[in-house]
This record gives structure tokens, sequence and C-alpha cells, in this order.
């Protein structure tokens, strides 16, 4: 146990919703599985085109989503539309359905690849095989946003220190979450101010650390 | 872990993300990783029939669409753990991309093997928990279900 404790503010008990989107039925049952241990509701579907269709973002206007999605997960080589296709059409959006994070998986470990999809806006990018580790770490991007202030709150841990952080201990999106932490807790006394991205101070059990962030790690190893 | 299990990792047949399926099966999902294992057979087999046909066209191979079947394959047998055929599979993609039939031959080859190793292997891995399941069963009988 560490020494600052966490406590976590359930702020509403509802479950983080996930559109998990991959041609593999393997891999469906596995990405499934392994949000559904996490406390996710899934809901996979086969193809770039199906995604948008369940989303409602699909021109010709047949299914009309009942659960409101928090995380679309998607494999990057689909047959038809790529994931990454499926991420522009998504950040393409003019309501808010831009909002939500995409994050893109991929057996291949490419840089340029990786890239484009950040630029794009993704909000990270997996290579397979996923791992539980590789979930518990979407999960804090499921909090970010509502840290950025959207009607519904969830899960939001609170360091006694004051300091604001997700589920996952770092991450690309740290900075923006720091800054939010600033705003929703101003009043609270301490509250670590330094810009850069070192939350790993105090890692919360189930977090991993800066390394198991493959954005971290590639970018640490472009010379490969 | 029982001895087959640590056999086939040292072999390398199977890594650590056969260990991560494990670790998903619980009382909500008791045959999850039988279940996914059983699909992946299902799918490779096919894959395996349509890169062998493709390969035993005569005139002109379609070295595009191997590389595409080798990329699921690829896929499904590292998100199962399946190691060899993985790494069997990237050393077949590269001789699609050099278009080299012979080292195609020599991979597709490799590839049934190591497929067919795994298979039977697995197979004794789910019999053993199997049993195990059933004596554990036997030597407290006293449940009532």
């Amino acid at each position: 146990m560490e020494t600052n404790g966490v406590v976590s503010i359930d702020v509403d008990a509802e479950e983080v919703h996930v559109l998990a989107v991959d041609d593999s039925l393997v891999d469906r049952k596995v990405i499934e599985r392994l949000l559904k241990i996490s406390a996710c509701k899934v809901t996979a579907v086969d193809s770039g085109i199906r995604a948008l269709q369940f989303l409602g973002l699909d021109e010709s206007d047949g299914f009309v989503p009942g659960l409101k999605v928090d995380l679309v997960i998607t494999d990057y080589c689909m047959p038809g539309m790529t994931g990454y296709e499926l991420l522009k059409k998504i950040k393409q959006e003019s309501s808010s359905f831009r909002e939500i994070p995409v994050v893109i998986m991929s057996s291949e470990n490419i840089l340029p690849r990786i890239d484009r999809c950040l630029e794009e806006g993704a909000e990270d990018f997996i290579v397979k095989p996923v791992k539980l580790s590789d979930v518990k770490r979407l999960k804090g991007y499921m909090t970010t946003r509502d840290v950025r202030g959207e009607t519904e709150n969830r899960e939001i841990n609170v360091n006694f220190n004051g300091n604001v952080e997700g589920n996952n201990g770092v991450g690309i999106n740290n900075k923006r979450k720091l800054e939010e932490a600033s705003d929703e807790f101003s009043s609270e006394p301490s509250i670590s101010s330094s810009p850069s991205v070192s939350l790993s101070s105090s890692p919360m059990s189930s977090s991993p650390d800066v390394l198991d962030s493959p954005i971290r790690r590639l970018k640490m190893a472009d010379t490969e | 872990m029982n001895r087959l299990l640590s056999f086939l990792f040292h072999q390398g047949v199977l890594d650590e993300q056969f260990l991560q399926l494990q670790q998903l099966q619980d009382e909500t999902s008791p045959n999850f990783v039988s279940e996914v294992v059983n699909i992946y057979f299902h799918q490779s087999e096919k894959l395996l029939r349509n890169l062998r046909s493709l390969l035993m066209e005569r005139e002109l191979m379609d070295y595009k669409k191997m590389g595409i079947d080798l990329n699921q394959l690829m896929g499904s047998s590292s998100s199962i753990g399946a190691k060899r055929v993985t790494n069997v599979c990237v050393a077949f993609r590269v001789a699609t991309e050099q278009n080299n039939r012979a080292g195609c031959f020599r991979a597709l080859e490799m590839l049934e093997h190591e497929y067919c190793y795994l298979k039977n292997k697995l197979h004794e891995l789910f019999q053993i928990e199997q049993q195990r399941a059933l004596a554990a069963g036997v030597r407290y009988p006293v449940q009532n279900e």
C-alpha cells in the first residue's frame, strides 16, 4: 500500500461503455473479456461501418444507438474501412461525437502509423496483443473526459495531497489532466504545481508506470 | 502451472499472453480460454487452407492475398500467445514480400507443422485440466448441486 492513500469518489456508479471494433473474432473475444473484467460495458462489432452505424453516424441513418459510448477502441488493419479511417470519421464530426476518445490497436509497431493516428486525434495507440494493463490505462481516458467538465461524472481519484489523477498514473493526456485538476480543486492547499508529467511519484497499485505506455516506450526507442 | 504448460513456455510455443488469457478466466467465464482457443483453431484452419490453395496456383501467385491472410493469422496467434506460430508467420510474410515462391513453400510447411503441434499440445493441456477438475469432484463428493 502506498503512503498516499487514494480516495475514490464514486460520483456516479454507471459503468463506462466501450465500443470495440475488430474484424478478428478471436481478438474481439479477448478485448471484450478484458473490458468486461475491467467493469466496462462492451459492444463489439466487426467493422468500421458497423461502428459508425452503432454510433448513429452512418449516412444511411439506419440504427439509433441506445447506449452512450464513452470510448471507441479499434483495430487499425481491417478490410473495408481501416481503424484510421474510422478515427478520422469520428473526429470530423461537428457534434459531441468528436469528443469520444478513440484508441487504435495494431499488431504492427510502426512509428509513422502511430504518429499519424495521434495527429488525427487518437487518444492512444496500443500494440497488440492487448493486455489487462493496457485496458486499465484506457479507463483513465474516460475519467479525463469527466474532469473536462462533462455532465456525467464518474470515478475521480483524489490523493491525500490534493492531486487529482485518473486511473492511470501517466499517459499522454497528463498535461491536460493537471490543468483541469488545478481548476477543479483550486481551494486545495497543496497541489503539486509542476506542469511536467510526473504523476508517477505516487503510483497507484493498479496503474502502470511510465514505461508501460507504448507511446512513451516507442518515443524513447525511436532509433529502432 | 502444470508441467506441460511449463514445458510449452520453455519451448517458446506459448508466451505470457497465454497466461494473460488464463487470468481472464473465472467463475463468470469458466471456459474462456478453451472458447477463445477453439475459435482460434477454427479461424486458423480456414486461413491455412487458403494459404495452401494460394500457393498451389500454377502461374501467378497472389502474394498480396497471402500477406493479408498471414496478417490475420499472425494477429490471432499473438492474441492467444502462440509465439512460435506467430514467428513463423512473420518469416512467411517476409517471403511473400520478396515474392519468394520457394521460401513461401518452406514457410507454409513449417507453419502447418507448428500449428499442428500447438493444437495437439493445447488439446492435451485442456484434457489435463478437465481430468483435474473431475478428480477434484471425486475427492470432494459432498457438494449438492
